[in-house]
């Protein structure tokens, strides 16, 4: 069986966002990076399954600048067999149409039976790369599942909808799937597979060179949310935080006896 | 203008979010046309024109077929728009329109601004502005971002959709989610302990603090999902909604679905080490500090 994986390095979400020149997205400079928190159920899924069917190969598949390579690493290092990069330094001003045509164009002719993606990546969140790459491969796709099991040549999953409510769903491989939180417990990997994984082959393909499409959305500008303000901020001293939560607590609610 | 606003149906019965579309379409001064796989006997109030199919035999959950009769609608109405909620149907449905329409999607809208959609990006922390380039467009509206200001009313001329049952998705079963357990909905006080306790450890300290203030401890998706709270002490969109008199955040970022959980508190404090976690945006006092320190001191000075 093969399986490809889609992953998106992302910045660390507690990181201080500052804009970058042309004002549309965040400056990149001076974050910490890790691996889309999606994905990383996404690549574990696909280590199980190959772990339980005890063959086939994972292809982990990114596309942004060379410092993506990271992000994939990690996934060679949690049992991902080979990586391939979509270099692209201007990744950022794709939008999620083009992503997935250029997943696409690399992943048609390999003929994937089982893709992951994260239902969503953090830092833009559109929620559209997978369904959209499943689109362009003329392939089924079932999102945000949080359950999946492939037994006598069938997957069955079960999607998360609202208010704790799950749809339990049965469909013909090839399709792809994404990955909502709390599918499995991603793998920390080890010492010994983190060296290993310096040997796994990780391609590195030109985004020119896959992508064809123009983008069907683009960004006016990016900026902070407006303050709706209101809320006190109490910073320093830990003793001088207690009392004077102490004080507001008793002032303003009914809670303190 | 003209609208196609994509409702929702579960179990035979319309989901109210799907007035928020309806909202979105007074908002952008579109003609709404309403598009609904749900169910005669469960219709919207709305006294405009609705296009149903019927969920008994299409399938709530067959995004081949839905695909399909949405198709069938758009090429009958010729909409500039076509509006989805972002939620599990939305999310699923609206990529698959958008690609077979060709048209460009934005997603998780939360308001616009001459032409433009304005979404939220990094958990909140930015805000893109987005422009569709085509002649559609296809939105996927943030949950409770928009909201009518008055009661619907009225109910709606029904065109009826000739529906089959096609599709390589094989729907099988709905499954409840886990009952029992805490009920966190009438507690007075709630304090929730978020990803940022490190360690299944430092639950204790979240713990203690909610005793201490005679309430109970909630709990964030990943602090459930790691395993190191049951599931049922969950507040969120995909947990329990709660409305205490306080609430207490404990390194808790504030992301929109956890939000969802707990925005009718009449009063919340944050203790989170970024001072520029989303979730100062509903706190009424945000203290920055660790937790590790910050709750064993509290609590010290509440039980003396
Ligand atoms: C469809 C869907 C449904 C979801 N449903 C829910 C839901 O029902 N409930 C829910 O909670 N989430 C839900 N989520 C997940 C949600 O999007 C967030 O991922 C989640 O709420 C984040 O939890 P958190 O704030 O605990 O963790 P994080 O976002 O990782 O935040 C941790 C916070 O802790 C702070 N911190 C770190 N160390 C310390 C310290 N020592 N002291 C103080 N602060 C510290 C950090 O600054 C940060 O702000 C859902 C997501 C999706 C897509
Ligand atoms: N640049 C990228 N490279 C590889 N995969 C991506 C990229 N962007 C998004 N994806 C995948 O698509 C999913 C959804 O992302 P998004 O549509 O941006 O919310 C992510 O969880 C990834 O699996």
């Amino acid at each position: 069986m093969k399986i490809l994986v889609c992953i998106k390095q992302v910045p660390d979400m507690e990181s201080r966002f500052k804009l970058n020149a042309e004002g549309t997205w965040y400056n990149d400079q001076d974050l910490a990076w890790r691996m889309n928190e999606y994905d990383e159920y996404a690549v574990e899924q696909a280590v199980q399954l190959r772990e339980q069917l005890g063959d086939g190969e994972i292809v982990v598949v990114s596309v942004g600048p060379d410092r993506v390579k990271e992000a994939m690493k990690k996934a060679l290092a949690m049992g991902a067999d080979r990586g391939v990069h979509i270099k692209d330094d201007a990744s950022h001003e794709k939008d999620p149409f083009q992503i997935a045509a250029a997943i696409a164009a690399y992943a048609a002719d390999e003929k994937f039976d089982v893709t992951f993606t994260g239902m969503q990546s953090q830092d833009r969140g559109s929620a559209q790369v997978g369904v959209l790459l499943a689109a362009h491969l003329g392939m089924q796709a079932v999102t945000t599942i949080i359950e999946f099991s492939h037994e006598g040549g069938m997957t069955t999953v079960h999607r998360e909808l609202e208010g704790g409510l799950k749809a339990v769903v049965r469909v013909p491989l090839p399709a792809l799937f994404s990955c909502q939180l709390g599918l499995n417990t991603p793998r920390y990997p080890t010492l010994p597979n983190i060296m290993k994984a310096k040997k796994k082959e990780l391609l590195t393909l030109q985004m020119a060179d896959l992508l064809k499409a123009s983008a069907l959305t683009t960004t006016d500008e990016t900026r902070y949310p407006e303050k709706r303000g209101g809320g006190l901020v109490l910073e320093g001293d830990v003793a001088d935080q207690v009392s004077q939560l102490m004080t507001i607590l008793k002032e303003k609610t009914a809670v303190l006896k | 203008m003209k609208a196609i606003l994509v409702a929702e149906s579960r179990q035979g019965t319309l989901l109210p979010g799907s007035y928020e579309t309806l909202a979105f379409a007074e908002k952008i001064v579109a003609e709404p046309v309403m598009f609904l796989v749900g169910s005669q006997a469960s219709l919207p109030a709305f006294p405009g024109r609705l296009y149903l199919a019927d969920a008994d035999v299409a399938g709530e959950y067959n995004p081949e077929e839905h695909l399909r009769l949405l198709q069938e609608v758009v090429a009958k109405e010729a909409p500039q728009i076509i509006v989805f909620l972002h939620s599990s149907y939305g999310w699923d449905l609206a990529p698959r329109l958008a690609f077979a329409l060709g048209a460009g999607q934005v997603s998780e809208v939360v308001d616009c601004q001459e032409g433009a959609m304005v979404v939220p990006a990094c958990n909140s922390k930015l805000r893109r502005v987005v422009r569709s380039s085509g002649d559609v467009t296809v939105v996927t509206l943030q949950a409770g971002a928009f909201s009518l200001a008055n009661e619907p009313g009225g109910s709606p001329q029904v065109e009826l959709l000739e529906s089959r049952h096609d599709g390589q998705v094989e729907f099988l079963a709905y499954e409840a989610g886990e009952l029992g357990g805490v009920d966190l909905s009438k507690a007075e006080i709630v304090v929730s302990a978020g990803r940022g306790i490190g360690k299944p450890e430092n639950l204790a300290m979240v713990e203690a603090l909610a005793k201490a203030l005679g309430g109970e401890y909630g709990a964030s998706r990943p602090v459930v999902d790691a395993g190191w709270a049951e599931h049922t002490r969950q507040v969120g969109s995909t947990g329990q909604t709660v409305s205490p008199k306080l609430y207490v955040a404990c390194g808790i970022s504030g992301a929109i679905q956890h939000l969802a959980g707990m925005k009718k508190s009449e009063f919340v404090v944050a203790i989170n080490t970024d001072r520029d976690a989303p979730i100062g945006e509903v706190a009424d006092v945000l203290v920055v500090a660790d937790l590790k320190q910050f709750l064993p001191a509290l609590t010290a000075r509440l039980s003396a």
